[in-house]
């Protein structure tokens, strides 16, 4: 969620005066921006700030929330926390690889979605739970996952068959 | 008039408010000036959600499991009509009276300080806040209290941190107003990283401004004239209620230049954590605002003396925070009156796991487990055997059933291997293995290990890679042993709070469940029926229907069956892979 709508990647790197403490807000707009980091927004954000590529490629995999690659249409994310994984959530993490043929971290070759695991998305009672962009799905069991994914894929496969007919 | 306050924290919002808000919606414009419309945060029944209140004057009538269609019978009936649904209340608080509904045993045992305002202002309106009392402290603190006073008032509350360490508040405070200094932060840690742990999330997004009125306080306290809030970007909403609140409360002079006309200047700003569990640690949190790697350093020099930018610098987490107003209001004593001899005031708890009420509960210090567990956490799911509970996160451990009568505080909880931690309480029933929930908590702190000490980076990989093994059936006798060896090494000798904690998980589950790790390395059976090398893959031949897609998926033929028969495996040939379970439609392979 853009706190500001001003403050985009372009506007911070303008606006940038030397004030310290800025790299990782910096790398967070441009990730809001372009869904990932891409390689030339790492050499924009050094020439202007002065900070070495390399100490930025640091920083950037140091911390979870950045990504180096595009990712997919819908990311899903799916809870790793303790109440989801004591409701078997290790089972509805293989299904969705089963199900879309990729593992966690990788997205699939038709860019349609991105498999993510995250600590904790604090909605316990409802485990096992996963996110797809913005919408929570729980009390989920491999069938009603294999449901429910399927369901994006006919969405969209229907979204697409419209726009080729129109 | 009656309003409708529909819960719209992360927990509603995922059970579907925003359609019953929605529907609410679209019925008061159908009938304008009808009732008043509004909506709060988290009221702490996770587990009832989405939930509509019903307020008239003192009367407060909470539905759980309000879906748009409820929402139309609560208009007819109950908006329309004065009809109450009796069915689908939760929770009754009448003027005075005590707590009725469903969940009265829920609510009536709590003590609410910290969440006093959540799920009951709209969390977005610095109006609200102030009408229950908000901002008075700041307004106190200013007019007629020294700094040093304040410092006293809080040593004397007995209030210690709520992070998880317990360190006196007071103390601490005192120890950044003793150093010189032109600049002095304050920062606020809501990094809240352990899986499991949703207290500091709760608050900010229900009550963001009793945060903002503790570290304003604290400012002057200690002299500082810029201030830090830390929080996941994992909390979107919480941010965004941040973001107002300061806004807010900037306009209406409690934050910024010559705050009230009393001369003094605070300001706050917001910084997004980039996803690192280590940056819960204070050195580490510092590094990773000042735009870094986010890795701890030695302490001393400690924070007071030389924190963010090398300057004089106070942290303490949400809930401590947010504590502090209500003790400056209602004084040390009131406070101090709850809890026990060295563990003041009340702590929330999230409850999470095999609880049959999973959901945010804030108790007296020194309430029992059991009293958490059963009377608030309303049992065991299922009706199935309380095991025990995990107590902080990867940082804690696990403290069995035959113990529950201990009470949580910061003395007792630690004497039995777990920490208090921040407060996440994740209950396990006798279908929980704790050879897979110590190798659980490992690889999570395997993983989020910065790397800096090598008993961490490596020992805690070494250590993962034998529980794994056991979990897989491949243990030997050693490594009980080894384990504990190795676990008393990672914490002597880490640097910080992430390594010198990180064997607990297991060490805690060897100290109560040693039997269980030796079926797994002995018997090669896992007692608790979870893990899948251990145990048997089955079909239960009410669910199958014979489709097939099973067999087909199974990488070595261990299925058989016709269509529409059936289907039968063979424990023989099984490599307990799981393709099966994944793959079924019906639901219809389990594990035992």
């Amino acid at each position: 969620m853009a706190v500001h709508k001003e403050e985009n990647f372009s506007y911070r790197l303008w606006r940038y005066d030397g004030a310290p403490g800025e790299l990782i807000p910096l790398l967070q707009s441009a990730q809001d921006h372009f869904g990932y980091i891409p390689r030339k927004a790492i050499s924009y954000i050094s020439g202007v700030t002065g900070i070495p590529e390399s100490d930025i490629y640091g920083v950037i995999t140091f911390y979870s929330q950045f990504r180096l690659r595009p990712m997919g249409k819908y990311v899903i994310k799916a809870c790793a926390g303790t109440a989801c994984h004591v409701s078997d959530s290790k089972t509805i993490i293989e299904t969705i690889e089963d199900e879309l043929g990729i593992e966690v971290g990788g997205t699939t070759e038709d860019g349609l979605f991105t498999l993510n695991t995250v600590a904790c998305i604090g909605c316990c009672s409802l485990a096992p739970v996963i996110m797809i962009n913005d919408d929570t799905h729980g009390r989920l069991t491999p069938a009603s996952l294999r449901k429910l994914l399927r369901s994006y894929k006919r969405r969209e496969k229907s979204s697409q068959g419209d726009k080729s007919a129109a | 008039m009656k309003k409708v306050i529909v819960g719209m924290g992360t927990c509603g919002l995922s059970a579907g408010a925003r359609q019953t808000y929605e529907r609410f919606s679209e019925l008061l414009s159908e009938n304008p000036g009808v009732f008043e419309l509004a909506h709060t945060s988290c009221i702490g029944m996770c587990y009832r959600e989405p939930l509509v209140e019903i307020r008239e004057g003192e009367d407060r009538i909470l539905y759980g499991e309000v879906t748009p269609e409820l929402a139309d019978e609560i208009y007819q009936s109950h908006i329309a009509r004065g009809k109450i649904l009796e069915d689908h209340v939760a929770l009754h608080l009448g003027k005075g009276g005590a707590a009725k509904g469903s969940e009265s045993e829920f609510y009536s045992l709590q003590n609410k300080i910290v969440l006093r305002n959540c799920g009951t202002i709209d969390p977005e309106s610095i109006d609200e806040y102030e009408e229950k009392g908000g901002y008075r402290a700041i307004r106190k603190v200013l007019e007629e209290m020294e700094p040093a006073e304040i410092i006293g008032v809080i040593k004397e509350s007995g209030l210690r941190g709520r992070g998880g360490a317990g360190f006196p508040t007071g103390l601490k405070w005192s120890f950044a107003a003793g150093y010189d200094s032109e600049i002095k932060y304050v920062v606020c840690n809501a990094d809240e990283g352990d899986p499991g742990a949703f207290m500091d999330r709760s608050v900010l997004e229900g009550d963001p401004h009793s945060v903002l009125e503790g570290m304003v306080i604290c400012a002057r306290a200690i002299g500082a004239s810029s201030g830090y809030i830390y929080c996941r970007a994992e909390y979107p909403l919480a941010i965004h209620r941040l973001t107002i609140a300061i806004g807010d409360a900037r306009e209406k002079g409690y934050l910024g230049e010559n705050i009230l006309g009393s001369g003094f200047s605070f300001d706050i700003e917001i910084k997004q954590g980039a996803g690192a569990f280590v940056c819960g640690e204070e050195t580490a949190l510092f590094a990773s605002i000042e735009g870094q790697r986010g890795m701890p350093r030695i302490r001393p020099p400690f924070p007071a003396e030389k924190g963010l930018w090398g300057k004089p610098t106070n942290n303490n987490n949400v809930e401590t925070y947010a504590n502090v107003p209500w003790i400056i209001t209602n004084g040390a004593d009131a406070y101090s009156a709850f809890g026990t001899e060295k563990s003041r005031g009340t702590k929330v708890f999230a409850l999470a796991g095999k609880v049959v009420h999973g959901g945010l509960a804030e108790v007296p210090m020194g309430t029992s487990i059991h009293d958490l567990v059963f009377k608030i956490g309303g049992g065991i799911k299922e009706g199935r055997e309380f095991k025990a509970v995990q107590m902080g996160g990867p940082s804690g451990g696990c403290i069995p059933a035959h113990l529950d009568h201990t009470p949580v505080d910061f003395e007792s909880i630690p004497a039995t291997g777990a920490i208090m931690g921040s407060g996440g309480m994740v209950v396990l029933d006798d279908k929980t293995c704790m050879v897979e929930i110590a190798r659980f908590f490992l690889e999570f702190t395997q993983e989020e290990s910065c790397g800096k000490c090598t008993f961490c980076r490596i020992g805690t990989l070494r250590m993962l890679e034998i529980l794994t093994k056991i979990t897989k059936g491949e243990g030997e006798p050693e490594d009980i042993e080894k384990l504990l060896v190795l676990g008393e090494q990672i914490k002597e000798s880490s640097l910080c709070g992430l390594g010198q904690t990180a064997p607990n998980p297991v060490l805690s589950t060897i100290r109560y469940y040693r039997d269980e790790y030796e079926a797994h390395i002995n018997d090669k059976k896992c007692p608790a029926g979870s893990c899948s090398a251990l145990v048997d893959f089955l079909i239960d031949p009410e669910k199958c229907t014979g489709c097939t897609i099973c067999a087909k998926n199974c990488p070595v033929d261990a299925i058989t069956g016709k269509a529409k028969e059936v289907h039968v495996i063979d424990g023989s040939i099984c490599v307990k892979c799981g393709k099966c379970i994944t793959s079924c439609n019906f639901d219809a392979v389990y594990k035992k």
